[in-house]
């Protein structure tokens, strides 16, 4: 088992005391926790307990009513979406969000974005300083696609790759930001057991190669118990829990709330 | 003795190891291409000058890491430049490599590093390191390990562990104080010396070591190199797995005789991408390659434009008519000639381009019987493919087809230097300047396979046809008789019934009985497109396997077979009688299959018993019933009422004429 002290105490991200409701539907209730940096935090909690909406809010995609939100060392009431991906935070989402009709090679080129300096026109001519540019672009994503162990379907159109695959270029497209803080919306959904595997790997990998931070919603316990340092349990909107996997599991709250009623 | 290679210049019988042959290539061909790899989708090269510094300096650091005379070193995952140079390095220290399949499981790692008393292990990345480290505790005798990719490796603390760059970081410090060490240490081998040890997988018991010295492979490797003209400028895709004779010999033994270049791929997932852009001119596939490649062509056809597919059609049909003729030099009509022009600029060219084999001119199968048509839709776009029989134990080459004596069903004469004999019990025997030095710490093995004057039983039944080329039956100990004294050869029969594509499974008895049965397993895609476009309706493999229109289609294909078996005298008795469509798919799970899709002929014999007393009774249908198991583990029970045909018989064509 690979040591649970990943992070180096640092705190990166607070959420403090957040809210958030739409009309009367209250999503999420005085949430508060904090990620340190450089270890890999799960969220857990039955369906329609505020975990994607938490992720939401701290990429800024939903603006809480109350609370704050501490993110390297700066406190604001809101994120916004560019700056939180100029800050160096990156995500993928539950359901796919890639472009299906572009290969794979492309679609992770779209997560440099942020990091192609040269103007429009220049990119459009492919000339001088936009043309070196983009070599090293597709350099640094050539080393994602051996990364991830996509080689095989770089040039092919992500619509017609399997599942399981698509997830992956989408991990891919994450990491070509070169995130500080990779926030993962239910990295294992919809997988087999070998590409549930796989992906644990990479996660792992991606947290230990590039030291980068992570969130990770996921449903599989089993997956959650393995790879995260510390989780946080929502129910309801609510925190009920927030631990290691070990405190989380015989939280008496958690087991009820969540993972059912134990009967031994 | 002064030879001639293709690749030009003398060939002294100093040249004996492959560290000589390598310090030759290094000066010979300094700046010409030796070895290729695609890593962050860009063909990284190395130059022959280049390849033997960086084999040198590892050579060096693992001399450093007191590598001795007579070390066995592991190596073990895919094909890549810097495995193949560990193990020419380990060869220079009067070492001795031993290649393990990449995906063997650590048990079977396990053994294989015991039984050779391996002291070194190369490692390709995190994955098989972790299985070495996994039986490290288990394995008394190593020592220590290597890897190539760091990557996921950075946290490993043990002090056994090093990276290739430090080990050749190493060797550099060992080079700068000892300048003459590497050159003294290559001096001190010769051609009788072990080179390599191969372990054979084999169907019964553990694995036996293989042992083959440099000679073996060396006087193999030069003879097949200068029988096909083999030269420095050609290109090779190491894609086989390195455990396996014939990858050493052609990415290895031949390249380092002939001087040319081998190609690795990117990852085992992007050969095929990799094979169109490295283009390689000699090339080597088992059967079920090329099989895949042309059912991806046929697929792609369908969904081509009507223009496109009539083109198609017609230029192939030019080619089936004459492509194979004018490939072997035989006459053909100027207007066909001038068609198969034509076809070559609008179809065979661009369709080999995308095969990746427009500029094969040797290309080689083995292993396994390949499909006539298969075979033929090749040769007739103009790909020199042949075929080749050989075995660990000869170093490969026993009988390869020379150009233009190219039969589908044959294995070709005796490579050069190679004398075959046929046992009295029909087994295939050979003796040749390649046959293994013995097993590794296996005398008896030895002594079964290998007489004193080094005959070497194949373990294959086989005979030699009128034109003098090897004929290859069956394994020889499966090789039964018919109750009339004819020869009974299950798989050959098998392998016959197979290339139908309705038909993915056969099994045949006869063996003690008086005429040949079949068990037949239907292709469910296959035949179940077939009954699509006929709206003939069903729901399961059991169900379409009992419709009527199936069994007439199967017996159609038998009868067809039928007519093959009678135009040949040694098998004209093994005609089949009578046979039925099993209503549920052998199965791996089931006990029914190996783990690699083989036949278990003794199971399916037991398990199916009043099925084959049926079948030689003159019952019409009979009643089964037999357990299943589901991928879940959970089982079943599976009944059906099953009918059996008989097959029309074809009278020998030797008796006829």
């Amino acid at each position: 088992m690979p040591g649970r002290d990943r992070s180096n105490g640092e705190t990166l991200l607070e959420v403090n005391n957040v809210s958030l409701a739409f009309g009367g539907v209250r999503a999420l209730e005085n949430v508060s926790f904090d990620v340190r940096k450089g270890e890999i935090r799960a969220i857990i909690g039955p369906n329609g307990a505020g975990k994607s909406s938490m992720l939401n809010v701290i990429n800024g995609f939903y603006h809480p009513q109350e609370g704050e939100i501490t993110y390297k060392g700066r406190t604001r009431k809101q994120m916004r979406t560019h700056d939180a991906a100029a800050q160096g935070i990156a995500r993928t989402f539950q359901n796919i969000a890639l472009f299906k009709g572009m290969t794979t090679l492309d679609n992770i080129m779209t997560g440099r974005n942020l990091k192609m300096k040269v103007n429009l026109l220049l990119q459009a001519l492919y000339f001088g300083p936009a043309r070196r540019e983009e070599m090293e672009h597709r350099a640094f994503v050539e080393r994602i696609i051996d990364f991830l162990e996509i080689q095989a379907i770089r040039k092919t159109t992500v619509g017609r790759l399997p599942y399981g695959l698509q997830k992956r270029v989408e991990l891919g497209r994450a990491l070509a930001a070169e995130p500080d803080l990779l926030l993962l919306d239910e990295p294992m959904a919809g997988m087999n057991t070998e590409e549930k595997e796989d992906m644990c790997r990479f996660v792992l990998d991606v947290n230990e190669e590039f030291g980068t931070t992570i969130v990770l919603i996921e449903h599989d316990m089993g997956v959650v118990m393995d790879i995260s340092d510390r989780v946080v349990v929502l129910d309801y909107g609510r925190k009920i829990a927030d631990g290691t996997p070990d405190e989380v599991r015989t939280n008496k709250e958690v087991i009820d709330a969540y993972l059912g009623v134990a009967h031994d | 003795m002064v030879e001639t290679t293709p690749g030009g210049g003398a060939h002294s019988a100093a040249l004996d190891t492959f560290p000589k042959l390598l310090l030759d290539r290094a000066e010979r061909y300094r700046d010409a291409h030796a070895a290729r790899e695609k890593e962050f989708g860009i063909w990284q090269s190395w130059t022959w000058h280049e390849l033997a510094e960086g084999i040198q300096d590892l050579a060096c650091g693992l001399a450093e890491l007191g590598f001795q005379r007579g070390d066995k070193i592991a190596i073990i995952g895919d094909n890549r430049p810097r495995l193949y140079a560990s193990m020419c390095a380990a060869q220079a220290l009067g070492g001795v490599p031993v290649p393990m399949y990449q995906d063997g499981v650590a048990k079977e790692l396990q053994f294989v590093v015991n039984h050779a008393e391996v002291r070194f292990a190369i490692g390709e990345d995190q994955e098989q390191v972790d299985k070495l480290l996994e039986i490290k505790d288990a394995c008394p005798r190593l020592e220590t390990i290597i890897y190539d990719d760091p990557r996921g490796l950075r946290k490993y603390e043990q002090s056994y562990l090093f990276s290739y760059k430090q080990v050749q970081e190493m060797g550099r410090g060992r080079r700068e104080k000892d300048p003459g060490f590497f050159t003294a240490e290559v001096a001190k081998g010769s051609g009788s010396d072990t080179a390599i040890i191969l372990y054979t997988s084999g169907t019964t018991g553990n694995p036996k070591g293989v042992m083959l010295s440099h000679d073996n492979i060396i006087i193999t490797a030069r003879n097949s190199v200068e029988r096909d003209g083999l030269r420095q400028e050609d290109e090779v895709l190491a894609y086989l797995p390195m455990a396996w004779v014939g990858d050493n010999l052609f990415s290895f033994g031949q390249a380092y005789v002939a001087g040319f270049c081998v190609n690795c791929p990117e990852s085992g997932a992007t050969v095929m991408q990799d094979l169109r852009e490295v283009g390689p001119t000699y090339f080597f596939a088992p059967p079920a390659i090329y099989e895949s490649l042309l059912t991806n062509v046929m697929i792609r056809m369908e969904d081509a434009a009507g223009i496109k597919q009539k083109m198609f059609g017609y230029f192939m049909a030019v080619a089936k008519r004459v492509g194979t003729q004018i490939l072997d030099g035989e006459a053909v009509s100027t207007k066909d000639r001038l068609l198969y022009w034509l076809g070559g600029i609008l179809v065979y060219g661009p369709l080999k381009n995308t095969l990746g084999l427009s500029r094969v001119r040797i290309a080689y199968t083995a292993g396994e019987a390949i499909g006539p048509d298969i075979f033929d839709f090749y040769r007739s776009l103009g790909i020199n493919i042949k075929q080749l029989y050989g075995q660990t134990e000869a170093a490969v080459f026993v009988t390869m087809q020379p150009d233009g004596e190219i039969k589908p069903d044959t294995v070709g004469t005796p490579a050069p230097q190679v004398e075959i004999r046929i046992a009295d019990n029909g087994e295939v025997m050979y003796r040749s300047p390649g046959v293994f030095q013995c097993y590794y710490k296996n005398p008896e093995a030895t002594a079964e396979t290998k007489t004193e004057d080094g005959w070497v039983h194949t373990g294959d039944a086989g005979y030699i046809d009128e034109d003098g080329h090897l004929k290859i039956i069956d394994r020889a100990k499966d090789v039964g008789k018919l109750n009339d004294g004819s020869m009974f050869a299950p798989k050959y029969i098998e392998n016959k019934i197979k290339f139908f594509p309705q038909i993915k499974e056969a099994v045949a008895f006869g063996n003690e009985r008086d005429y040949v049965t079949l068990f037949i397993n239907i292709d469910l895609d296959a035949v179940g497109n077939w009954a699509e476009k006929r709206n003939i309706p069903y729901a399961s493999y059991q169900e379409l396997a009992a419709r009527p229109e199936v069994i007439e289609l199967i017996q159609e294909n038998l009868r067809k077979v039928n007519i093959d078996l009678a135009a040949d005298a040694h098998l004209s008795g093994s005609q089949i009688r009578r046979f039925l469509i099993l209503p549920k798919e052998l199965d791996a799970d089931d006990g029914e299959l190996t783990r690699t899709l083989k036949v278990r002929r003794r199971i399916i014999a037991e398990r199916y018993a009043p099925l084959i007393e049926a079948l030689y009774s003159d019952q019409r249908r009979v009643a089964m019933q037999t357990q299943v198991t589901f991928e879940d583990g959970r089982t079943g029970t599976i009944k059906a009422d099953v009918e059996l045909r008989n097959v029309p018989g074809v009278a020998p064509v030797a008796k006829a004429s």
